[in-house]
């Protein structure tokens, strides 16, 4: 089953500075969110293998537009996240169904690699619900600068019958880091933590 | 080193018997522990702040036991963690990524040396900002049965100069989990992964 979409929403941040201290170069994150029609909405359905497919294109689609808005090669990505919001009129696992069989792969294609867990959040939720996408880094979970989050919302969605699904990408850590922790340049990239 | 300085704490248990399919011969329940404190680096760029990361270890701790005993207080019956911060708009990101350490170790402590790193999210925000904190199994991140997230927020927090410090516990998958992925019967627990 193809996804039926209403919308997509890309989004870009960029932080200039924190507390008069200057961020050089800004830190930059990108979420590209699409609002689909829920085909299982307002019915227990037990085989969820239709959302796995459709999650599987959303993670190309939304991962090549997310990476596109920073204007970067896939392969310069540092860390990544995904989330999505379940309309009224559907259940919390039509997100999972989504959101964590297929939609990795083709995320980790356009990134060229992705060894770590990408993290998520899930919810049900009306119009204007926000989505705390959470965010790690893309080959090492472990890498405290890249901790971070982006908050993403539309006004006019999920409606009851819908899903909204959410895939963001960065450039950069946090913005001014200083907490320790492993470092993007002590990584080994094999294992997806460390 | 600055004193921990709580003005609030909240805790909250949600107990899901269904979402539509069968009713769980266990409901799940989802708790969450916060606490709201002073900043002590709002309004100012202070360049040196990881020593605060021990002052917050003790309430780690007592926040962690509050989860366990309002889940019923058997350490072993918990399943799934995460954590999660909100800075008020006096102070930084960074601020939040204080919370990394005392946080997830105090968890890790309660629970018997969980192996799998917390999932987390923070952001900066204002008065009853909501806040999607992710939640993964306590030892093998990939169970996919236990990726979720429970939101939290209070209405009056925070305040400019205070940060919110969320911790979150679950007490299994979620409810009608059926996406298939790793399963928590098949977990070694070595890694944190699988």
């Amino acid at each position: 089953m193809k996804a039926a979409i209403r919308k997509i929403a890309v989004f870009v941040e960029e932080t200039h500075s924190e507390m008069d201290h200057k961020v050089d170069p800004p830190t930059r994150r990108a979420a590209a969110v699409a609002v689909i029609e829920n085909p299982f909405a307002g019915k227990y359905v037990d085989d969820l293998s239709d959302l796995m497919t459709i999650g599987e294109e959303l993670g190309e689609v939304l991962a090549t537009r997310a990476v596109a808005a920073l204007g970067i090669p896939g392969n310069t990505v540092e860390s990544y996240g995904k989330a999505a919001a379940v309309g009224e009129n559907g259940e919390l696992e039509h997100a999972a169904a989504i959101l964590h069989p297929k939609l990795g792969v083709p995320v980790r294609r356009v990134l060229g690699k992705g060894a770590a867990l990408i993290p998520s959040s899930k919810k049900r939720g009306g119009l204007g619900v926000v989505l705390d996408i959470p965010l790690g880094h893309k080959d090492a979970a472990f890498v405290r600068s890249h901790f971070d989050g982006m908050e993403v919302r539309l006004n006019d969605a999920p409606r009851a019958n819908e899903i909204m699904v959410a895939v963001a990408v960065t450039d950069s850590g946090r913005p001014l880091p200083r907490v320790g922790g492993l470092t993007k340049d002590q990584i080994k990239g094999e294992d997806g933590l460390r | 080193m600055p004193e921990v300085r709580i003005r609030k704490r909240l805790t909250v248990v949600e107990e899901i018997f269904h979402e539509g399919g069968p009713v769980a011969t266990i409901p799940l329940k989802r708790a969450a522990a916060l606490a709201v404190i002073q900043n002590p680096y709002a309004g100012k760029y202070v360049l040196d702040i990881a020593g605060f990361m021990d002052d917050l270890k003790p309430l780690g701790l007592t926040m962690a036991q509050s989860l366990v005993a309002a889940l019923r207080g058997d350490p072993k019956t918990i399943e799934g963690y995460g954590k999660g911060a909100i800075v008020g708009s006096s102070g930084e990101l960074e601020h939040g990524a204080l919370w990394h350490v005392p946080g997830g170790y105090a968890m890790r402590e309660i629970l018997g040396d969980a192996k799998a790193i917390v999932a987390s999210t923070k952001k900066v925000g204002g008065p009853g900002t909501r806040l999607d904190v992710p939640v993964t199994h306590i030892n093998a991140s990939y169970v996919r049965s236990h990726f979720d997230a429970m939101e939290v927020g209070l209405n009056d927090a925070p305040r400019a100069d205070e940060i919110l410090l969320a911790l979150v516990m679950t007490t299994g998958p979620r409810v009608h989990a059926r996406v298939g992925g790793l399963k928590a019967s098949e977990i070694k627990g070595e890694d944190g992964l699988r």
